[in-house]
């Protein structure tokens, strides 16, 4: 166990490694450098940019700067937003429950139904159920998340008026239920796709199992057949989809990045854009490896799980 | 005489299995039928419609869709809809399909040379193939979107560079199967070169898959293109994008909906088309993966 963590930290660190230079490098390549959006501000003379870049130590060679942006980084210091001075990790803090909420919530949501449709698709094979699913499976993995979240905010909030168009609480009024009348229409938009994902691959697990020699003693010790299914085929079709939500993470990132924008969340996604627009590297920076982190930390999370819940998988 | 006469009969393309099989396969065909008529739609289209995509008209703004010969409507500036989406239909479609192709030539040739060498260099290529998969790329891609000029030459190789990797893994595993067969062995007695057995030998055997990953690259590259326009990094203004059309949609979703539903639908159209088309390759070719 324990030499299966250290290798896996070990690789991890080094994706981080190239993860940070490669995003250094990049935010190093836009036209106007850091300092872009003072450059537009006409009562800034030469020298003040000079003291600027002097103040903050863009005026060092890039690898230098790297290292000293590591090493701070290490201490904890993620630098501060060009924005309004505040430190990175704050302004990180201030957006991350809004992100976690909207990605746990359509987590589970896609968990649940996929579950079911992938479940049922493999019990119902070739039934009018199971190819209807696999289309929508493939129609819904063709739809833009953001044109799906309009077409949602045009049909259940401007046309019938059921759910706000955005935001994630009225002002005013922060009560659990406004928060999720506010939640449901973000998270559904953004489960769609990995409910076609989950539901497939569900099937194929489900289908693994039902093949498997341990359903046929359980058919022959009598078992009702949905004793069968739910106690020896679903715990065992389960399994690989602990890995499959560490694999889809990244995916549900993105979609969350689309997702807050469309309904104006307040979440790291929308922070990203706008610190990108501002050319507010430092959170621009933070974001990035603080993403990386997540997903990394995700994936490890649900490989020990699986080593916990499955006996026979030993690690190390 | 007869017999010389059947084994020396040309092969025609429609006697294939594989053909036959992608012909009965209904999905597929609807989905060629669709992209066909799409990318014909974008390529004459322009050509017919009585408006020009950069045609400005005040007088017209926001015309619902099926006034006078303005047949989805008009933009915030008047410009006719069904103009300005077959020209974003072009670049949208050139996009996708370059980023796939430059996409599988990379992907092919790190497959390749991973599953044919293996030891060291095959583990380091895939590692690298892993790490980049288990990255959250949207965040990389809009900073380097945001970074670079954002031309269409760019944003498709943006794209490609983050696309390969699914396919630089399927071909490394067909590759690594294929490795120890016969035929691979008789061309390294023969003393054929490493490159010679990789790209002359191999790889002919292993288009199968490279073919339905390709299909579905151009689905993925579409869709992906889509979404950095629409936040507005991707291709820029004045020229049209199925993404960035839907761009400024989002402000007039009350008053004018078709602005931010049509776009989208033809989005949706050409992407399920693809994913359409690489399943019904994927049971032709008799490819066996368990991605979607």
């Amino acid at each position: 166990m324990r030499g299966f963590l250290l290798n896996r930290l070990s690789q991890s660190l080094a994706l981080l490694v190239i993860v940070s230079i490669i995003g250094f490098v990049i935010l190093s390549l836009i036209p106007g450098g850091p300092l872009s959006q003072y450059a537009r501000d006409p009562s800034m003379t030469q020298q003040d940019m000079e003291r600027l870049a002097e103040q903050l130590g863009l005026n060092r060679p890039l690898w230098i700067q790297y290292f000293d942006w590591v090493w701070r980084l290490v201490q904890g210091d993620w630098g501060r937003s060009f924005r309004d001075g505040t430190s990175v990790l704050a302004v990180i803090g201030r957006h991350i429950f809004a992100t976690l909420l909207l990605m746990g919530t359509s987590t589970v949501i896609a968990i649940a139904i996929g579950t079911w449709i992938g479940i049922r698709g493999a019990t119902h094979r070739y039934s009018m159920f199971d190819y209807l699913a696999t289309i929508g499976a493939m129609v819904a993995l063709s739809i833009p998340t953001f044109w799906f979240g309009l077409v949602g905010i045009y049909v259940f909030s401007l046309q019938l008026g059921w759910v706000p168009a955005g935001n994630m609480y009225t002002i005013g009024d922060g009560s659990v239920l406004n928060y999720l009348h506010h939640l449901i229409l973000p998270s559904v938009v953004l489960s769609l796709v990995h409910v076609a994902v989950w539901s497939r691959y569900m099937r194929t697990a489900t289908l693994d199992a039902i093949s498997q020699d341990f359903v046929k003693t359980a058919r022959a010790k009598g078992l009702s057949e949905r004793r069968i299914l739910l106690k020896h085929v679903v715990g065992n079709a389960l399994l690989p989809m602990i890995t499959l939500a560490g694999v889809q993470l990244p995916s549900i990132l993105t979609g969350a990045l689309v997702t807050e924008t469309v309904f104006t969340w307040p979440g790291m996604g929308r922070l990203f854009l706008d610190s990108l627009g501002y050319s507010d590297y430092p959170v621009v920076m933070g974001l990035l490896i603080f993403s990386a982190i997540l997903v990394i930390l995700g994936n490890l999370i649900a490989d020990i799980a699986v080593a916990i819940v499955d006996p026979r998988i030993r690690l190390g | 005489m007869t017999a010389l006469a059947v084994t020396t009969a040309p092969s025609r393309w429609w006697h294939n299995r594989a053909v036959h099989r992608f012909i009965s396969h209904r999905l597929a065909l609807l989905g060629l039928t669709m992209i066909t008529l799409l990318t014909l739609a974008c390529v004459l289209g322009p050509y017919l419609l009585p408006y020009d995509s950069l045609h400005i008209d005040l007088r017209a703004r926001f015309a619902p869709p099926m006034t006078g010969h303005h047949y989805l409507g008009t933009d915030p500036l008047g410009r006719d809809l069904a103009a300005r989406l077959l020209m974003a239909g072009r670049i949208s479609l050139l996009v996708g399909f370059s980023a796939m192709l430059l996409s599988i030539v990379i992907g092919t040739l790190v497959g390749v040379v991973a599953g044919y060498r293996g030891g060291w260099i095959g583990a380091v290529l895939m590692r690298t193939v892993d790490g980049f998969l288990s990255f959250p790329s949207i965040f990389l891609v809009l900073a380097l979107a945001a970074a670079l000029r954002p031309s269409p030459i760019m944003i498709t190789v943006i794209i490609a560079v983050t696309k390969w990797m699914e396919v630089a893994r399927i071909v490394e595993a067909e590759v690594r199967s294929l490795r120890e067969r016969e035929f691979v062995q008789a061309g390294r007695m023969l003393g054929l070169s490493g490159t010679h057995i990789m790209f002359r030998e191999i790889l002919p055997n292993a288009m199968g898959p490279i073919i339905v990953a390709a299909s579905l690259t151009v689905a993925r590259a579409i869709l992906l293109e889509a979404y950095i326009s629409f936040l507005g990094f991707g291709i820029q203004p004045p020229l049209p994008s199925w993404g960035n059309m839907l761009n400024g949609a989002q402000k007039y979703l009350a008053s004018a909906p078709w602005l931010a539903i049509i776009p989208g639908a033809a989005i949706t159209i050409a992407v399920t088309s693809f994913n359409f088309i690489g399943d019904g390759l994927r049971d032709a070719l008799d490819v066996r993966d368990d991605h979607i």
